[in-house]
């Protein structure tokens, strides 16, 4: 007799030679709510769209009822009666709400026609047990995005599925409309359907889950009863690791205030940010993807305006409109995504180190290639960027070897704040080293460092102090001496009063 | 769960915004009225039965390969190979119908269809299995079965007298009161409203457009969805090739020269969003009658055919432009 309406045995994936699931094992009971914890990469998603036929392992086995089956895609999960909430908004916006509900399985009449009466009825009647209230013939794009999750949510209730994944369906909800869900998933769970919880708020996991299942660096960690287990238990599951001693942080007097941000906000991202940043030092900023850091930079950076709030420049005032305005106040921007912001793959290193200096490398608009090359060519020895020459294209080149083009590109511009957004994703250990050791060297020479990064280890090992986020707020400061994983990770997913995305 | 609708306040100017958003084909429609008064005013003639007859009979084409083209772009796809099938498929039928001139008038079309379908089918397979985008594929097509019309003709061009009198009749017979040609126009149009907008199928090419991810999601087989407008669209330009050759009463080497840019032109003209997961079946007709006219009208006022091509892409630009800028003004109205 299996008990088990769901089991997962050992599945596997990989993403272009990169692991991202090992041997991961996970089991699902009938009126269970199962919760799934992890850090950020540390595969939850991946093996939610591996159940839901998005994704196909690479090894492994699933079960469902007992049976081994295997889903080619999501409308073969959705027939076994497997429904998803997805972490990414996944609605249609040209199609109204009614309709983003049903697509796919709009009821329809014997000749195939689709019956547009009893669509609205039953999309009425769903949202009404629901207790949402939406104009059923609103075009998705739109709504607002808490609306955009209710409908999500409303057609993953639609389904009638035996097994319910929610990839952190409350992200966007205020605590009233999470509790609703709440007591609707308390419901489902009373009939027997089971359910997979995921999401960052603990308390969220202590209030509505049985059990707990827990992945570290796309492996297996442990399941427990979740009556059986404490918060700080879970946390030290969810980290694990040690710090090993790869983060040379040098000591360094920190300099005069050379940026203080006071009560910034921009509306929709984040709110009443408030810190200083002084030369010589780096200042983390620690949280989950999506609290709203790379707002606050690119705000810094004048790629979005805050809507309040102040930034000063030694002590003056400014208001950063530009990029352009940014680099010429001496800041340095090095983005997120390498590819999209921070490097232009198919021009080449000299190219790409020069963009930001154009100007200063013309004269009457004719650009000095000798200038250039030779800036290039001093900043791409300096940075150590492994390339057969200065005119291979950036795209040939390794991800760490972008990264340090990108990083060369933007110490040519001789900034005084230099703002790192997780500078060392993705990249090989040796370079991620380098990285670090360059930081902590820019930083003795008295500039002034502003790192965001994911990596609690990378955090913890170079700052100087730490600020934490958490959904737009700021949840958290911390000195180098008192900041551990367990009290970042527990800023970093607390919950706070009021969502800001209402 | 209480949520409140729409966003409280909203400026009037955004409110007119969205009220054109929304009824695209009102402002269309007052656009080909104003241009008939005032073509009216010039040309007296313009405002006759009989000059409607014709404008209608000259669109009946456009209107046929414009709504494939619509459920193509609908998915944010594009068929440029449109004309160069046309011109294929008219080739080869007018061939065989020389060859056979007492082929019935329906096999002509079933056969049109047959072979259009096929070139369709290519298409669809390069941009599915090939994962090749739309636009290149389709380039490339467009110079191929360009090519095979002049291997298949060796540079020959079939005239009008080597064409039966009976298929010279199957477009503009009006044995039901208005040119077959036309009624058929009318036929496919209601079928394609009907399937775009009552079926599962037709949905999905909405989905497909509109959020591929999502679609992937929601367990739409997108690339079976994409495959099927390609192939539609070759089925309704063989539909046309052979409507194409009975009309003009010649097959030639350069038939249908350029047509493609016309459908994309009466597609988003009519408020098909170039982007995708938008477009109305209504509003693509009217983009075509609106074409039509300007090209009746620029020739009734005597304006020289130079012009009217410079007309016809000031329009498409005019449409995409308006187009993009409602779209964000709607979208930024979101939040």
């Amino acid at each position: 007799m299996n008990e088990n309406i769901l089991e997962l045995k050992k599945i596997s994936k990989s993403f272009s030679g990169v692991e991202v699931l090992h041997e991961v094992s996970f089991s699902l009971r009938p009126g269970e709510v199962h919760a799934l914890l992890g850090e950020n990469g540390a595969g939850k998603s991946t093996l939610m769209k591996i159940i839901t036929g998005v994704h196909h392992p690479d090894g492994g086995e699933i079960l469902l009822n007992g049976m081994p089956v295997h889903f080619g895609d999501t409308r073969e999960s959705q027939q076994a009666g497997i429904a998803a909430i997805y972490q990414e908004l996944s609605l249609f916006p040209d199609l109204d709400v009614a309709e983003n509900i049903f697509i796919g399985r709009q009821p329809v009449t014997l000749g195939g026609r689709i019956d547009w009466r009893k669509l609205y009825t039953e999309a009425d009647k769903l949202l009404a047990s629901l207790g949402v209230h939406l104009e059923l013939k609103q075009k998705a794009r739109n709504l607002s995005i808490a609306q955009q999750q209710m409908v999500e949510i409303a057609r993953a209730f639609s389904i009638n599925a035996r097994v319910l994944i929610m990839d952190e369906p409350t992200s966007s909800l205020t605590l009233k409309e999470a509790a609703d869900l709440f007591r609707l998933v308390r419901r489902l769970k009373d009939d027997g359907a089971a359910i997979i919880f995921i999401s960052h708020r603990l308390e969220e996991l202590f209030e509505l889950s049985d059990r707990v299942t827990v992945l570290r660096d796309g492996a297996y960690v442990d399941t427990r009863p979740v009556k059986d287990v404490t918060r700080d238990d879970l946390i030290r599951m969810m980290v694990g690791r040690t710090i090993t001693d790869m983060f040379p942080k040098q000591d360094v007097q920190a300099g005069k205030v050379v940026l203080q941000v006071d009560h910034l906000t921009r509306e929709g991202s984040f709110r009443d940010i408030s810190f200083e940043l002084r030369q010589g030092e780096i200042l983390g900023m620690a949280g989950l993807i999506g609290a709203g850091r790379t707002n606050v930079a690119r705000s810094l950076f004048g790629v979005e305006l805050p809507t309040s709030g102040t930034i000063r420049l030694d002590g003056r005032e400014i208001r950063i409109t530009s990029p352009q305005q940014a680099i010429g106040l001496g800041l340095a921007y090095v983005p997120e995504d390498r590819q999209l912001h921070g490097l232009i793959p198919p021009m080449n290193i000299t190219t790409n180190i020069g963009l930001p200096m154009l100007q200063v490398y013309s004269r009457r608009g004719w650009l000095r290639d000798k200038v250039e090359r030779s800036a290039a060519f001093n900043a791409a020895r300096q940075m150590e960027v492994r390339a057969n020459n200065i005119w291979q294209n950036a795209r040939e080149l390794s991800g760490g070897n972008q990264q340090k083009v990108v990083l060369a590109k933007w110490l040519s511009t001789k900034p005084r704040i230099l703002i790192l957004d997780e500078p060392t994703r993705g990249i090989d250990v040796g370079t991620k080293a380098a990285v670090h050791a360059l930081m902590s060297k820019l930083a003795s020479e008295g500039l002034a460092i502003l790192l965001i990064s994911s990596e609690l280890p990378e955090v913890l090992g170079m700052s100087d102090r730490i600020i934490v986020m958490h959904e737009g707020y700021m949840t958290g400061h911390f000195t180098r001496a008192e900041a551990t994983q367990e009290k970042i990770i527990s800023a970093a997913t607390q919950a706070v009063g009021t969502g800001i995305a209402s | 769960m209480t949520i409140q609708n729409a966003p409280a306040t909203r400026s009037t100017f955004t409110n007119l915004l969205w009220t054109i958003a929304r009824f695209r084909e009102a402002g269309i429609s007052l656009f080909i009225l104003i241009l008939m008064v005032a073509v009216t005013l010039r040309a007296p003639s313009f405002l006759t039965v009989d000059n409607f007859e014709d404008i209608l009979l000259n669109i009946s084409i456009l209107v046929i390969v414009a709504l494939a083209q619509t459920m193509v772009i609908i998915t944010h796809g594009i068929d440029l190979s449109v004309s160069s099938m046309i011109g294929l498929v008219a080739m080869m039928v007018a061939f065989v119908v020389k060859q056979n001139p007492e082929t019935p008038g329906l096999l002509a079309v079933l056969m049109g269809m047959a072979v259009g379908s096929v070139l369709g089918i290519f298409n669809g397979l390069i941009i599915t299995y090939g994962n090749v985008p739309p636009i290149i594929a389709t380039l490339g097509t467009l110079t191929i079965y360009r090519g095979m019309v002049f291997y298949y003709s060796q540079g020959t061009w079939i005239n009008s007298f080597e064409l039966p009198a009976n298929f010279k009749l199957l477009s503009k017979g009006t044995p039901l009161g208005l040119p077959n040609m036309v009624i058929i126009a009318i036929l496919v149009a209601s079928l394609v409203y009907y399937f775009l907008n009552h079926t599962r199928t037709g949905r999905d090419i909405f989905a497909v457009g509109s959020n591929p991810e999502a679609a992937q999601y929601a367990g739409i087989r997108s690339q079976r969805i994409i495959f099927l407008v390609y192939l539609i669209s070759g089925v309704l330009s063989g539909l046309a090739a052979v409507l194409w050759v009975s009309r003009f009463e010649s097959a030639q080497t350069n038939t249908a020269l350029g047509f493609e840019l016309q459908t994309v032109a009466a597609s988003v003209v009519g408020g098909v969003s170039i982007s995708g997961g938008m477009g109305t079946i209504p509003g693509v007709l009217l983009g075509a009658l609106l074409l039509g006219i300007i090209q009746n009208s620029l020739t009734l006022i005597r304006i020289s055919p130079f012009w009217q091509l410079a007309a016809q892409g000031l329009l498409i630009l005019v449409a995409v432009i308006s187009d993009r800028w409602i779209l964000s003004r709607v979208e930024r109205t979101k939040l």
